[in-house]
């Protein structure tokens, strides 16, 4: 393809860019950071409970808590509440392992219409595939170089 | 030469659309012919919701026309889903003839322009044409699922749930068609897929320049020209284009995207998708025609042909537009 890119227009890509709205960013930090941190003040809360009431501690503790959150994010995820706080906070709702929840629950729902092994299954980690790849391939490299620096030292 | 002037005029002798609850609610509901209340329509899928409504507006526009499917010599119709299904799923119950077509969301204009040349050329009686497309269908095929939690970023559109479908005649009383002028793919290397009124508005622009030169007329010869679904951000560039080129559109333009609902720019640029024109044409500006409130309008209904695949890959998004004049 010998002509290709020559149609690229630099100036009105340039254009375009000045005059598109852009987002506002101390607006969507401030709500991303207030319902973030509700989130997590809704897991330390069942923390506290859990420690006092059942009695748990380390890591039977932070399963159950994990465990609660993903409800809650999938169960407001079938309501249709979920979006709309995403809609409002951003980041704020996506980052915390509710926003995880939601996003394995949404594509689910979407994709119900296609049958359960094409539609649900198949198309449940579309969203989510990515950060399981990710989160695999970067605990391993972490954990040679921990390697590496433990047995070196 | 890429404007065709018709010799028969065609006439448009009736159009009917229909619109979702969100729609009905915008600027332009109350000439909406059949409301939604619910967009499912009791459907269990966005995709047969979206063949009802494109098959309603067929039905309706048909029934009220007077005409019998033994009269209607072809469908022309289009839609944004892949392979076109609800365009050819909803005609699927007419014994007519059948064209697919997709230009994205120029597929009306594109539609008006080759029912119009069938007409002219005296191959064809009675065309019907139309479009459709569905909010929900379209974010599932384009973006991500309903319920995900993410935000929209400011330039992005909201598609339209709705069609608008119309039936041209070589003979009977309406708007007419007077000519057409094709667009060509303008792609200016434009690659957000979330700003699709940037990646129009160069063909926009394109398409009107080359009608105005190829016309011999001027902005001000029309009462309106009405483009598809730039969004309030495309047509402002539209207008700086034009401008750039000689021709100032200022006073006449309006933009269909713009218009259909209440805007509140912080959040989105305004309505798109193929429903988008042919709904606003079918709904307001035909209905005005036919009041004569609009003596003569030039429709410009424009498409950024975009597949999720092409922008997953980092490709830029071509963009096309078509115009139609048509005068009562």
């Amino acid at each position: 393809m010998a002509e290709k890119n020559c149609f690229i227009n630099e100036n009105y890509l340039n254009y375009v860019k000045s005059i598109s709205p852009k987002t506002n960013e101390k607006r969507s930090l401030f709500r991303a950071f207030w319902v973030g941190g509700f989130i997590c003040c809704i897991g330390q809360g069942f923390r506290y409970l859990f420690e006092l009431y059942l009695g748990l501690s380390g890591d039977e503790l932070a399963a159950y808590v994990s465990m609660i959150l993903i409800f809650i994010g999938s169960f407001l995820t079938g309501l249709g509440v979920y979006d709309r706080i995403g809609k409002y906070a951003g980041g704020g709702s996506i980052v915390p392992i509710t926003g995880f929840a939601n996003s394995v629950v949404s594509p689910s729902i979407e994709y119900r219409t296609e049958g359960y092994i094409y539609g649900v299954a198949a198309k449940m980690f579309t969203v989510a595939g990515p950060i399981i790849v990710f989160g695999i391939v970067g605990s391993v490299l972490v954990g040679l170089i921990y390697y590496g620096i433990y047995n070196i030292f | 030469m890429r404007t065709i002037f018709f010799k028969n005029k065609p006439v448009i002798i009736c159009a009917k659309s229909i619109g979702g609850p969100k729609e009905c609610a915008g600027d332009i509901g109350e000439f909406i012919d059949v409301k939604l209340k619910d967009d499912m329509l009791g459907e269990q899928t966005f995709e047969k919701a979206e063949r009802q409504i494109l098959y309603t507006a067929f039905s309706e526009c048909l029934k009220s026309s007077g005409k019998t499917e033994n009269d209607l010599d072809a469908i022309l119709a289009g839609d944004l889903l892949d392979q076109i299904i609800t365009a050819t799923f909803a005609t699927r119950n007419f014994k007519t003839g059948f064209l697919g077509l997709y230009n994205a969301c120029a597929t009306f204009t594109e539609s008006l322009t080759l029912g119009s040349v069938l007409i002219d050329g005296g191959y064809m009686n009675n065309v019907m044409c139309g479009t459709s497309s569905h909010f929900s269908s379209a974010e599932r095929q384009y973006r991500y699922p309903l319920e995900l939690g993410c935000t929209r970023p400011p330039q992005s559109q909201w598609t339209v749930t709705g069609a608008g479908a119309c039936i041209l005649s070589n003979k009977g009383e309406g708007p007419k068609i007077v000519c057409s002028t094709v667009g060509r793919i303008v792609d200016f290397g434009v690659t957000d897929a979330n700003n699709m009124g940037a990646a129009m508005a160069a063909a926009a622009c394109d398409t009107l320049v080359t009608h105005f030169k190829e016309t011999g007329l001027s902005p001000s010869d029309y009462d309106l020209i009405i483009s598809g679904d730039l969004g309030t951000l495309g047509s402002r560039i539209l207008k700086d284009l034009t401008w750039e080129k000689g021709w100032d559109i200022e006073a006449q333009h309006v933009d269909c995207g713009e218009m259909v609902y209440h805007i509140d720019e912080k959040d989105y640029q305004g309505g798109s998708g193929a429903g988008c024109s042919s709904m606003t044409f079918c709904s307001y500006f035909y209905k005005r025609l036919k009041e004569k409130k609009f003596k003569k309008i030039l429709l410009m209904a424009t498409g950024a042909l975009l597949s999720s695949v092409s922008s997953q890959q980092g490709e830029s998004i071509p963009g096309i537009a078509h115009a139609v004049s048509v005068e009562c």
